[in-house]
């Protein structure tokens, strides 16, 4: 396989196996620990070399999941006391791990290649430099191997336990009193979560381990409500956003990890601005619609009171309805524009005249409105 | 060997810079904290990063003023975004944090990257922003500390009554006729202005720690807004110079990474130990509590002498009853226990 591809490869299973996860931790309101997960399980990779004295070991995951796991304990615990909020735990806790962990390595394990900037930035064009050779035959970059074997456990995971995931995210009561251990749950998604934080970061840096598990659920959460679809969706955005930014990043040469978690950014705006049950764009015409809707039962209810009264000269004349309403000349024009081009009134001698189309609607909204109350 | 230390030129240039650090952002982390906003400092101290390369860029000379500026202005721009994410969609507010924090240190990088690229600029001391070197501190650093932390401070005084009202009630602030957006605005450009002088000394992980940290300690002891302020400005300061000092008797130990040690130490011994709310006196407050409560359960039965024997030497030994001619009477103490819970039912 040529390395380009082989970076692609592992760029589209990073990403899947981080979108995944990163729906319930979305769901959970705990995108913050994804950041500090990822920054703590520094700590759990020092402590796994101090055992095994060996960088490249596989056991080094289990280190960095078992630092993973007590990240999630120690700021719950501080949670639980009810004396600080949980963001201010994570604010606490990951600074403090992540500054043990630099310690550690300054006063132990300065001669070893543990690499600030390789932990922290990663350089997803180096991975493949990582060989599977078996039996002197080579496989493959041995990334694609750990990512696939991550993925694969992910989703055997999710399908395992997704009644319990689901109940534990959106009903912690409910799932208590229906016999599942919500914590239990818990700590075994929140251990995973950091086995593929820290096998995800040796390929392409913790910033963009933050950026595949928060970016591509929260752009599905913009599409839909459901479940499964929100997962299918993240998946596949989690996709496309490794595609376009490993196509992006490789054609100007610029950093790989950095260009995929600017495009989760971008796809997360782009969709916040398009997206068509909430997007920015929808809201703001439909804010207008309502408006507009608001201003001319203003208008029409005003002529409707005043129809056939004495005051209705006064009340309904195009020179004295401004002052009466409290609206400006051009707001006037405007709905009064729209008025006539629905047929709802008509000019009669400078006087605004409902029309007979007209009133039955007024009739109509006035009733419904009074009925809504 | 302290006085070795202290007569140091290098160790009193970053001692006074780390004191001011710890000052301004302690201070304002009582702020941060109450207004549950204990992650934006690290978001944006992530999302400043573009800021400062793309300056870099344009300038091609380490400036740390105009750097700072960049920094500045990406700063209040993903404050912005977060913003505008909060009001158009129902993403939760810290969803969008992590998003805008990744997204924007990942644009960073890649420009990062294309400095690498152009032979002429040397990109060296850029990954400082990062990681933070206290170490390579120099005079003209502390000054502008100085003058940013003066700042800080002085607009916190001038504030003072917005800040408090809007930390703790926004609602109320805005019925009175304060702009909130500009007192949200005013808020969120002083935590930039304190991450971006701490970026270059305990680097972007770690700034956040110093914007936490003090605030929850300090609320550990005290009630009043203006004393929380006051020790938390206290307790980075204190973290500061005594992680400055650790960090220069042994060596090759990273400044930053010791002072939020050493702030993490005061903090757990502040929850811990709080005289307002730590978990060891409040668990002491509780058990007086009970006592008081069972005792007075007892006491306002109107035959105290018909109580069984323990509660009855139960109640002497806690002093709320006396013998006398070998009766059982109320004593002054345990009068007033009564008097106190009927007045609480009422």
């Amino acid at each position: 396989m040529n390395p380009g591809l082989e970076v692609q490869i592992i760029a589209i299973l990073v990403s899947l196996c981080c979108s995944l996860l990163g729906v319930f931790l979305v769901l959970k309101k705990q995108a913050m620990l994804s950041d500090a997960i990822s920054h703590t399980i520094l700590l759990g990779i020092v402590l796994g070399f101090f055992v095994v004295h060996n960088i490249n070991s596989f056991l080094l995951i289990f280190g960095a999941a078992l630092v993973g796991i007590l990240t999630v304990f120690l700021t719950d615990a501080l949670t639980k006391t009810r004396i600080i909020s949980s963001d201010s735990a994570i604010g606490i806790i990951s600074p403090l791990l992540f500054s043990i962990g630099l310690v550690l390595i300054s006063q132990f394990a300065s001669n070893v290649h543990l690499d600030m900037d390789s932990v922290l930035l990663g350089e997803l064009a180096f991975a493949p430099f990582d060989r599977l050779v078996l039996f002197g035959i080579d496989f493959g970059a041995k990334s694609i191997y750990v990512m696939l074997l991550i993925l694969i456990l992910n989703i055997t995971f999710i399908i395992i336990f997704y009644k319990e995931l689901k109940l534990s995210t959106f009903d912690q009561s409910l799932a208590v009193i229906l016999g599942f251990s919500p914590i239990l749950i818990n700590y075994l998604f929140m251990g995973l979560v950091s086995i593929t934080a820290v096998s995800a970061f040796n390929a392409v840096g913790s910033i963009l381990v933050i950026s595949l598990m928060v970016g591509p659920p929260i752009t599905a959460y913009l599409i839909t409500e459901d479940l499964k679809k929100m997962l299918i969706i993240a998946g596949g955005i989690g996709i496309v956003n490794a595609v376009v930014g490993f196509q992006v990043a490789s054609l100007f040469d610029i950093s790989i990890a950095g260009t995929i978690s600017t495009v989760t950014g971008v796809v997360f705006l782009m969709t916040l601005l398009v997206s068509p049950k909430h997007g920015v764009i929808m809201t703001l015409i439909n804010r207008a619609k309502q408006k507009r809707i608001y201003i001319l039962h203003a208008l029409l209810f005003h002529l409707y009171n005043h129809e056939d009264t004495q005051i209705e000269s006064e009340e309904a004349s195009l020179k004295t309805i401004c002052e009466h309403l409290n609206w400006t000349n051009k707001q006037l024009d405007k709905i009064l524009n729209y008025a006539q081009k629905n047929g709802y009134v008509i000019m009669k001698d400078g006087l605004i005249k409902l029309t007979e189309c007209g009133r039955r609607y007024t009739i109509q909204e006035y009733q419904s409105l009074i009925e809504s109350i | 060997m302290l006085e070795l230390i202290f007569s140091d030129y290098t160790f009193r240039i970053v001692a006074l810079g780390t004191i001011l650090l710890g000052i301004a952002s302690g201070l304002l982390s009582s702020f941060v904290t109450l207004n549950k906003q204990a992650l934006v400092g690290d978001a944006l101290s992530h999302a400043a990063l573009p800021g400062i390369v793309l300056v870099f860029m344009i300038i091609k000379v380490k400036n740390l003023e105009l750097l700072l500026l960049g920094a500045l202005f990406f700063g209040l721009i993903a404050i912005g975004l977060t913003n505008i994410i909060k009001k158009y969609s129902k993403v939760k507010f810290d969803s969008s944090l992590a998003l805008v924090l990744s997204s924007f240190f990942g644009f960073g990088l890649v420009l990062m990257t294309i400095i690498q690229k152009t032979p002429t600029a040397s990109q060296a001391g850029l990954n400082n922003f990062i990681f933070g070197q206290a170490s390579t501190m120099l005079p003209h650093d502390v000054y502008l500390m100085l003058s940013i932390s003066i700042l800080v401070i002085l607009l916190i005084i001038l504030f003072w009554k917005e800040l408090k009202l809007f930390v703790f009630n926004p609602e109320f602030s805005q019925a009175l006729g304060f702009n909130n957006k500009y007192i949200s605005l005013l808020f969120s450009g002083l935590i930039v202005l304190t991450v971006i002088i701490g970026l270059e000394s305990v680097g972007v992980i770690l700034i956040s720690s110093l914007l936490v940290a003090p605030g929850v300690s300090a609320r550990q002891w005290t009630n009043r807004l203006s004393i929380m302020v006051v020790l938390s400005g206290l307790f980075g300061a204190i973290s500061g110079f005594f992680g400055t000092i650790i960090s220069a008797i042994s060596p090759k130990m990273p400044t930053g990474a010791i002072i939020v040690i050493v702030l993490s130490v005061i903090t757990i011994l502040s929850i811990l130990f709080g005289s307002k709310r730590g978990i060891i006196w409040r668990q002491i407050k509780n058990k007086i509590n009970n006592h008081k409560i069972i005792a007075y359960q007892w006491l306002n039965n109107s035959e105290i002498n018909s109580l069984p024997i323990e509660a009855l030497q139960f109640l002497t030994k806690k002093n709320y009853l006396a013998i006398q001619n070998n009766e059982y009477v109320l004593t002054n103490e345990g009068r007033k226990l009564i008097d106190y819970y009927k007045e609480a039912q009422e």
